[in-house]
């Protein structure tokens, strides 16, 4: 279970982005984030995110067509 | 205090408030909504991968940041007429092609809900909630007989070409948009 969930289903691009760029700034190095979107571009948006930022992607799945990403900040 | 004094100073701030912080500039030059809303979103999103960003407001783009309280602007009659054709404000941006006298902006902007893309109003918003600066070109805003009451709160102070390329000289990503 990740520390902070981030609820961006019906959001559009960027919002996914954003908003997993503002929960890292509340969660502490090494606890994670799940952000649940249903936007297709978050697909390959927050792997690229998390990969520039150096918070590491830990799982990525999809559910009901919504897409998971748990991410740790680093 | 001499003029290279205030330089070294700011530079000496920037230097210790933002050691590693990578930088974006984004040349705001039309009013268009199909203009405006890729310079918010990638604003934001620049913002949201740690950048610094700012965004220069210049010719058309000033109507981006336009107080919607603002009316007919300028002392010359030219620059009023310009103020009364191009009313700024985000709200009353239009589209480059299919315009139709608004009728497309308006269809643009009912898509744009539907599909919950945040308007450019929000992204305004958003854009200072992240830190993006908002910076005024003083030229045009003199060109269009434009004062910082007509535009909105928040903006940085009005700034002009040099500014622009020595932020671009520093900046990873510079855009014209």
């Amino acid at each position: 279970m990740a520390d902070l969930v981030v609820d961006a289903r019906g959001l559009q691009c960027p919002m996914p982005v954003i908003k997993v760029s503002q929960a890292m700034n509340q969660v502490d190095s090494g606890q994670t984030v799940e952000l649940i979107a249903s936007d297709r571009g978050a697909l390959s948006d927050i792997p690229a995110w998390s990969k520039d930022m150096g918070h590491p992607l830990k799982d990525q799945f999809e559910e009901n067509d919504e897409y998971h990403f748990i991410v740790e900040k680093a | 205090m001499t003029v290279s004094e205030v330089e070294s100073d700011t530079a000496a701030e920037e230097d210790s408030s933002a050691p590693e912080q990578e930088k974006m500039v984004i040349i705001a030059g039309s009013g268009d909504l199909d203009k405006a809303w890729p310079v918010l979103l990638l604003a934001t999103t620049g913002a949201a991968y740690g950048m610094d960003v700012t965004i220069f407001f210049t010719f058309w783009g000033l109507t981006i940041i336009k107080s919607p309280e603002s009316r007919i602007t300028g002392d010359d009659w030219r620059q009023k007429m310009m103020s009364v054709f191009k009313p700024g404000s985000p709200d009353k941006l239009q589209l480059s092609t299919m315009s139709f006298g608004g009728m497309g902006a308006k269809m643009m902007k009912g898509l744009a809900d539907e599909n919950n893309v945040a308007s450019v109003q929000e992204l305004l918003e958003l854009s200072q909630d992240l830190g993006v600066k908002l910076w005024p070109c003083q030229m045009t805003m003199d060109l269009m007989g434009l004062s910082e009451d007509d535009l909105m709160d928040g903006l940085g102070q009005p700034a002009g070409a040099g500014s622009a390329i020595s932020l671009m000289k520093q900046a990873s990503i510079s855009l014209f948009i």
